[in-house]
């Protein structure tokens, strides 16, 4: 356990070393943030002051904390198992004492608990600033709030673990990466609340782990959920956390069974 | 003369046949660039699912906006996209060895990555202006249509110059480089869709700062005739060929002072 710990700590340090490129990623947000919260703004206006169950205060919550989620929930590129798989450093990291899958886990939860607070805040000062952003007064959407990013953290990290699997089976990982990166930004409810879909394009989404990682702990935090139905967005999420796991895992074994480590 | 348009031809034909060698790869790369397009139009639409219009454009005139910023994005990413690569050629000190190579460095470097993965994007950009035109009702006049030929070469050449800028920033940002995302993704997000849905200071920065709105609003306004919002009149959208032109100029500016400006990591 304490060797999990350690892990944690080193992803925790791992990004606490690049503080510009914090800044830098903290900044880009809040333009899109800016652009973003604009548009829904304008959707909601046209729509006539509520669109799927938003109104102009919540979709705009929404815009700005979907881009506070980014950053901890690793909605873009990730691909540092895949690059070891490739240069075969990933023997290394079999070879530690600590099981592959827990070593990654706790290596991005630490990073996680690093980002999350100087890439989140920036964005939401600045949404608060420039178009108000009207956030839950009471104590219980931030704690359920934080429960359910934390699940949705490690949903993210499952799939993201995943699609860097397929660099075992591949040459180049970086089409199947990049085509997750994707698929997972628009179902996640990333770019609009998943209710403002098309009913064929929303049902696709409810059937993947991708709204359990940005709609869910969005609708959690900004209180736009009560408590009943924060705790069965907080259910759906730990059941696609059993799911992505264990599938994790299947594919982690067949992975390793295919590693053929030379010399040593 | 012959000899640089040689080694030109080298270089980009090197570039071409390593990228295709591969060819699951390329096709992976190729749909993954193809499913962006896609992806990006899916939030247009999404928007347009729920009502009307958005910013003063029904959904036909949306899509030519959407399709021109795309495939100016896409073919300005092509040639210029990798010049946000320029803070790891100078943490490696490979900016050296182009120093050293008797063409202009950023020649070079335009030519020596381009990514023809990118094009799989342009066709989702083209795709989408074709479908618009079909739909729309447009007074064809000659100059209309050539301004619409003009545009996506003019919108590459903005957001190349974006690109450019972005680099010789890296000059003296080096580590804080991906402050620059926000100007140049942005513009792209910003221009695939009606910056009269921006407040004013925005609207400002992405019409006469970061010239996003110049790729496609504008000139689809000077198109389709529309008069358009506070700040952004249509006759603007003519003059979109000379604010490119002026846009690398000053992008081009920037870059020779960023490169005087780099002294090497010793050596």
């Amino acid at each position: 356990m304490r060797a999990v710990g350690a892990f944690a700590v080193a992803g925790f340090r791992r990004y606490s070393a690049y503080r510009l490129s914090v800044a830098a990623g903290a900044f880009t947000n809040s333009v899109f943030g800016l652009l973003r919260a604009s548009i829904v703004v304008a959707a909601v206006g046209t729509a006539g002051g509520t669109l799927a169950g938003y109104d102009e205060r919540s979709a705009v919550a929404y815009a700005w904390i979907t881009q506070a989620l980014i950053a901890p929930v690793a909605i873009f590129t990730w691909n540092d198992l895949a690059l070891r798989v490739r240069t075969g450093d990933v023997a290394v990291d079999l070879a530690r004492p600590v099981d592959l899958q827990m070593q990654y886990l706790a290596a991005d939860l630490g990073r996680a608990a690093y980002v999350v607070l100087p890439r989140a805040l920036p964005p939401l000062l600045v949404g608060a600033l420039t178009f108000g952003l009207a956030m839950p007064t009471t104590a219980t959407p931030y704690l359920l709030g934080a429960v359910s990013l934390m699940l949705a953290v490690t949903i993210s990290f499952n799939c993201r673990f995943l699609a860097n699997l397929s660099a075992f089976w591949l040459v180049d990982h970086r089409g199947v990466v990049n085509l997750y990166v994707l698929v997972s930004n628009l179902l996640s409810g990333m770019f609009a609340p998943v209710t403002w879909f098309p009913a064929g394009l929303e049902t696709v989404a409810r059937l993947t782990p991708f709204p359990s990682m940005i709609q869910a702990p969005a609708d959690v935090i900004t209180g736009r959920l009560d408590t009943a139905g924060s705790l069965r967005a907080l259910g759906v999420q730990v059941l696609w956390l059993g799911i992505t796991l264990v599938l994790a895992r299947l594919a982690l074994v067949r992975a390793t069974r295919r590693l053929v480590v030379q010399g040593g | 003369m012959g000899e640089t348009a040689r080694a030109y031809r080298v270089l980009l034909g090197s570039r071409v046949r390593s990228q295709t060698s591969y060819r699951t790869s390329f096709a992976l790369d190729v749909l993954a660039s193809l499913t962006a397009g896609v992806v990006e139009f899916a939030e247009v639409y999404v928007i347009f699912h729920n009502v009307p219009t958005l910013g003063g454009l029904d959904l036909t005139a949306a899509m030519l906006v959407f399709g021109l910023a795309t495939l100016g994005f896409a073919l300005g990413d092509l040639f210029a996209g990798h010049l946000d690569e320029v803070p790891t050629l100078i943490r490696l000190g490979t900016l050296d060895v182009l120093l050293l190579r008797p063409l202009p460095v950023l020649a070079q470097l335009m030519t020596g990555d381009v990514q023809l993965r990118r094009l799989g994007r342009a066709s989702v950009g083209v795709a989408v202006a074709a479908i618009a035109l079909a739909r729309t009702d447009v007074d064809w006049t000659p100059a209309r249509l050539a301004l619409l030929a003009v545009t996506p070469v003019a919108g590459a050449v903005l957001f190349a110059a974006l690109f450019l800028a972005a680099g010789a920033v890296q000059f003296w940002l080096v580590d804080g480089g991906e402050f620059t995302y926000a100007f140049t993704y942005g513009a792209s997000y910003a221009a695939s869709f009606s910056p009269a849905v921006l407040p004013l200071p925005v609207r400002a920065l992405f019409s006469f700062v970061v010239p996003a709105a110049f790729t496609a609003y504008l000139p689809t306004l000077a198109i389709l005739g529309h008069a358009g919002p506070p700040w952004l009149p249509g006759w603007l959208g003519w003059w979109v060929p000379a604010v490119a032109v002026a846009g690398w100029l000053v992008a081009a500016g920037l870059w020779r002072l960023g490169l005087r400006h780099y002294t090497g990591a010793g050596g």
